[in-house]
């Protein structure tokens, strides 16, 4: 006897196509909550900060007037932030992932190694401000200057880096590493010379996605002790300085004094917004330019 | 299966020829799974020899044992021992970097790098040290004139091999092989994933690097080997059954299982 026959098709069809239609409206709806809720954030910052930006308000310095207050500090502050960032997490994270990936044996160990690296990726921000300042401010009285943030907010995106350099030495066929040791090259050579080239695109990705995770972070820096004041604008790594974040939060603070801060908080919202925005359609570029590699 | 039926099978005539290869008790595990067992014959210079065999019989793991790229996989363990030119390349002293230089590799599936034509030859000298650009334009030149495909890709010696088809890659990587200037050239079907234009141009290249080289040819298709080959191997689960010179092995067969292997009867 058939049992997979017209009837019982017929008999449930009508009631599975519905439950179709309904599981696609509803990632549909999921989508468009998302959607909205960035559309009102827009809407809500852009109009706030209209009339606000200009060219005068990038290049100048701060002031408690505040239509001549600028964000040149912040900015500043911000750029020298990323030129300590970006090396430390270079260098320390790519390491860190040809380690794992190349020389490390499986096991145990690695596992272990592995985890931890994952897990870090998950602490709160905040705790990595604790850190910096017990080690990097105090510790090593190092006071709160650039070098001090960059090596903070390093630690806090080393893991991106890591696990994103992993993914891409990982995803080298193992064909051309064997090309290589073939032809009697060593380990180092064959990561040096066909590794390393062929995952740059992923580890650029991972570094700018890093990158754009620290010049937005606020809780460490908080924790530092990073002020928004009338400062001199950072010169070196060893200046005293403030970054976009900071600005945005103090002027929100203290909007409830001056109600144009508002404003000028929405002006360095959409600032750094614009900057995020850059740094990831790069990272998107790369990542494009370079697929269809293999 | 005694040792003196293998041995019969082995068929070592008094030759003048040199010997290459000479493997001794070979046994090869994968963690517990044994797949080489009692491996013992010689290869000679300045042959093409063939190994043949089923799917699964150890031929791919035996000519990677050669140049020791078996050793890549952490699991593998080897017992006996394999002389190249009459040094046990097991020996601790014996440097795996080393032995690659002298015999080189083509694989399966065309494996250039993602690098102009030029890079791609030119990797193999820059790794053991040369650097002077006359002299790797040359050696370029030489090993792409070698690999019968220099007029194909003189004009555009640096754009990106991948560039090429398939069967034109492969040339590339025996160019690249040719350009470490190695003794001996294994190579584990290397026109499998080919058309059989392709083919046919890389059988004749084989022909024509006898000459010069000692190759070692991995192949599934029994016809090649028989076109080709001056010996052939057959191996069956991990053993050597039979070997003999090619003529005589596809005319005459010693052993009934490779009588039924040449003639389809499985496989």
């Amino acid at each position: 006897m058939k049992y997979v026959n017209a009837a019982q098709v017929q008999k449930k069809l009508n009631t599975r196509l519905s439950i179709n239609k309904l599981a696609k409206s509803l990632f549909l709806i999921s989508i468009l909550f998302s959607l909205v809720v960035l559309v009102i954030l827009f809407y809500r910052v852009i109009s706030q900060s209209l009339g606000w930006i200009d060219l005068q308000f990038i290049t100048s310095k701060l002031s408690t007037v505040a239509e001549n207050a600028g964000i040149m500090g912040a900015i500043l502050g911000t750029l020298w932030l990323m030129v300590v960032v970006a090396p430390i997490t270079l260098i320390l994270g790519v390491g860190t992932a040809i380690y794992l990936e190349e020389y490390a044996k499986k096991g145990r160990l690695q596992r272990f190694i592995q985890t931890n690296i994952s897990n870090l990726a998950g602490v709160p921000s905040i705790v990595f401000g604790i850190l910096g300042l017990t080690v990097f401010v105090r510790g090593f009285e190092l006071g709160n200057i650039v070098l001090a943030g960059g090596l903070t907010m390093s630690l806090l995106v080393l893991p991106i880096v890591v696990v994103a350099s992993q993914e891409a030495i990982r995803a080298v066929p193992g064909y051309l590493r064997e090309a290589s040791y073939g032809m009697g090259a060593t380990k180092w050579q064959t990561i040096k010379n066909v590794v390393l080239p062929a995952s740059l695109p992923g580890i650029l990705t991972g570094a700018i996605l890093a990158l754009s995770r620290a010049i937005g972070e606020t809780a460490p820096l908080v924790v530092l002790g990073i002020p928004a004041l009338l400062i001199p604008l950072p010169d070196s790594i060893f200046d005293k300085f403030t970054v976009l974040p900071m600005q945005i939060y103090y002027w929100t603070l203290d909007s409830a004094l001056v109600a144009e801060y508002a404003n000028l908080a929405a002006a360095t919202i959409v600032v750094l917004l614009l900057i995020l925005f850059l740094m990831n359609s790069i990272a998107i570029i790369i990542r494009n330019k370079f697929q269809r590699r293999f | 299966m005694s040792l003196q039926i293998i041995q019969d099978n082995i068929d070592i005539e008094p030759t003048n020829q040199k010997i290459v290869y000479d493997t001794k008790d070979l046994n090869l595990w994968y963690g517990e799974e044994q797949a080489l067992k009692n491996i013992n014959f010689p290869i000679y210079e300045n042959e093409v020899t063939a190994i043949i065999g089923p799917s699964g019989c150890g031929k791919s793991t035996y000519i990677k044992t050669l140049n020791r790229m078996v050793e890549l996989v952490p699991i593998v363990r080897i017992s006996g021992e394999i002389l190249y030119r009459g040094k046990n390349i097991f020996d601790k002293a014996y440097k795996e970097e080393e032995l690659r230089t002298k015999v080189g590799m083509v694989f399966q599936k065309p494996n250039p790098f993602p690098k102009s034509i030029y890079d791609n030859i030119a990797y193999g000298p820059r790794i053991h040290g040369i650097r002077n650009k006359k002299i790797l334009d040359e050696i370029v030149e030489k090993s792409l004139r070698g690999a019968a495909i220099w007029d194909e890709v003189k004009d555009r010696l640096h754009e990106n091999a991948y560039g090429l088809s398939g069967g034109q890659q492969q040339r590339i990587c025996i160019a690249r092989c040719l350009a470490i200037e190695p003794d001996v050239i294994l190579m584990d079907e290397p026109t499998s994933a080919l058309d059989p234009i392709s083919t046919l141009k890389i059988e004749e290249l084989v022909q024509e690097l006898k000459q010069n080289f000692s190759i070692i040819i991995v192949t599934h298709n029994m016809q090649q080997a028989a076109r080709i080959s001056d010996r052939t191997a057959f191996f069956l689960s991990g053993e050597i059954i039979e070997y003999a010179k090619t003529d005589k092995m596809f005319s005459n067969p010693s052993d009934k299982r490779t009588e039924d292997y040449i003639t389809g009867r499985f496989g």
